[in-house]
């Protein structure tokens, strides 16, 4: 997987307490036990740390860990490298 | 007056205190009868830099880094009391009726830090940043809602605030909830999480605290010559509470009986009491009425005592006028100082150890007695004595009074 993903795992796995072995692109939020909250709450982590907004609407249409990173790739998600 | 009610049973306790997390712990500190006050990091640069913090308290560590992160400090505590409470009492809530357990905790101030904390986001960074679990963190009634989703509970749920009577209210209402047949089961208590700087600035300003900065674990000296105001405490209390029937039925183990509870308005002023100590004592008056035992029934009081000038020289004046001279008398807040909302449930819980093992936890410092309070207030020991009858006094800001009378199964 892409950059972006390893980053969006890490966030979770560090502002969520998500374990690292249980995260897999397929994983759904709310398999890792994340409610609607916790999704805008990632939203805001990933605003602040990848530089990219996401918007309700938006964030509405995310399911997967796989999705999210999707997402944020295209919006043009800064990675390391800057 | 009223008329005498049935008592119900105690049958689990829990307590999270400045003196440990447990009741063990919290009982052992109590009887120690040495101050848990001391300097706080959270205080810095706030005049009253010291407070009875919980010590040790790991929430990751004790409720996992889910609940850890969503919950604010005041539902945590409550948490982690209400576990030890339910666990104590036998009952299983894998296996339990929930639509006849309810929930009555309540808190004086609610998610504090979490104000605080999101006020700075809001300010520093905007309203984008402030947190989507801000409000779910900070409302007051979340503690009694979080022990709904914890135990399965779908009864009756309350949160009651009656400032720094609400541990004790929220026993009161319980035990009617239980007698009106409401629920079979009730998980009743206080909780507060308040020592932020913003809090004891205000705390401070209003001249509630005791301003001995430089000698911290000397500062909360309830009935002493030389008290000066009360210490800032956290923590939280928890009592299951069951019909005596239904207890007995089930071969619980009754710690002690709630038997009578008293509530009043002093009617009179925001902060200060009642000179004449009126709402306290039709307080006092009504709980013993309720209980159907008599002034000289009763052996000993769990006083309020929060080491206020004015709260003790009038809260001694009710005792000495309503019960007499005959009684023992302590307060814990000389140990684990003035935990808000949480007082009431944790000292009821405590005055319930006393009758359960006839014992009288000391009054922390109480090196001099103030020659105006004429009681026998235990001090510097534990002291030996079978308790049948005892009363713990709740006294909240807002003239709002709340007695239990708490006897022996």
């Amino acid at each position: 997987m892409s950059a972006v993903y390893d980053r969006v795992k890490e966030l979770l796995v560090e502002k969520f307490g998500v374990s690292a072995d249980e995260v897999s692109p397929e994983t759904t939020f709310e398999e890792l036990d994340l409610d609607s909250l916790d999704l805008v709450e990632f939203a805001m982590a990933a605003e602040e740390e990848l530089g990219v907004r996401i918007s309700d609407e938006e964030a509405e249409t995310i399911a997967t860990v796989g999705d999210a990173a999707k997402l944020l790739e295209e919006k043009g998600a800064n990675v390391g490298g800057a | 007056m009223a008329e005498a009610r049935p008592p119900v049973a105690a049958t689990g306790l829990g307590l999270v205190t400045p003196a440990g997390i447990g009741v063990e712990a919290s009982w052992d500190g109590v009887l120690r009868g040495v101050s848990a006050a001391a300097t706080d990091p959270a205080l810095v640069g706030i005049p009253v830099d010291f407070s009875c913090a919980v010590p040790g308290f790991d929430a990751t560590e004790l409720l996992g880094r889910k609940l850890s992160r969503r919950l604010d400090r005041f539902v945590q505590l409550a948490l982690v009391a209400s576990r030890e409470a339910v666990a104590d009492s036998g009952l299983d809530p894998a296996g339990w009726d929930g639509t006849r357990v309810g929930v009555v905790l309540g808190t004086g101030m609610g998610g504090a830090a979490t104000w605080e904390e999101q006020h700075q986001k809001l300010l520093g960074a905007g309203p984008a940043k402030v947190s989507p679990l801000l409000i779910p963190m900070l409302v007051p009634n979340m503690a009694a809602g979080q022990l709904g989703m914890e135990f399965g509970a779908l009864g009756p749920n309350l949160s009651v605030s009656t400032a720094c009577a609400t541990g004790a209210t929220a026993i009161g209402v319980a035990r009617d909830l239980l007698l009106s047949g409401a629920c079979d089961v009730a998980v009743a208590g206080g909780t507060e999480a308040g020592l932020t700087p913003l809090s004891i600035a205000g705390f401070t300003q209003m001249g509630a605290l005791s301003r001995r900065t430089d000698d911290p674990g000397r500062a909360s000296r309830p009935f002493d010559v030389d008290r000066d105001g009360f210490v800032a405490g956290e923590g939280a209390g928890v009592v299951v509470l069951e019909r005596v029937a239904d207890a007995r039925a089930r071969g619980a183990s009754v710690r002690a009986l709630v038997a009578g509870y008293g509530a009043s308005a002093d009617a009179h002023h925001a902060t200060a009491p009642d000179p004449k100590g009126r709402g306290a004592s039709l307080a006092l008056r009504t709980a013993l009425a309720d209980a159907g035992v008599g002034s000289s029934d009763v052996g000993h009081v769990n006083a309020h005592g929060t080491s206020t000038p004015l709260n003790d020289a009038t809260e001694a004046r009710v005792v000495a006028d309503v019960l007499g001279d005959h009684v023992s008398v302590t307060s814990n807040k000389g140990v684990i100082g003035h935990t808000l909302g949480a007082a009431g449930a944790i000292e009821a819980a405590l005055t319930m150890l006393t009758v359960a093992h006839g014992v009288v936890p000391p009054t922390a410092n109480l090196d001099s007695q103030d020659p105006e309070i004429d009681l026998d207030v235990v001090t510097k020991a534990p002291r030996e004595e079978p308790v049948e009858v005892a009363v713990s006094n709740s006294f909240g800001f807002g003239g709002q009074n709340a007695v239990l009378v708490v006897t022996r199964p």
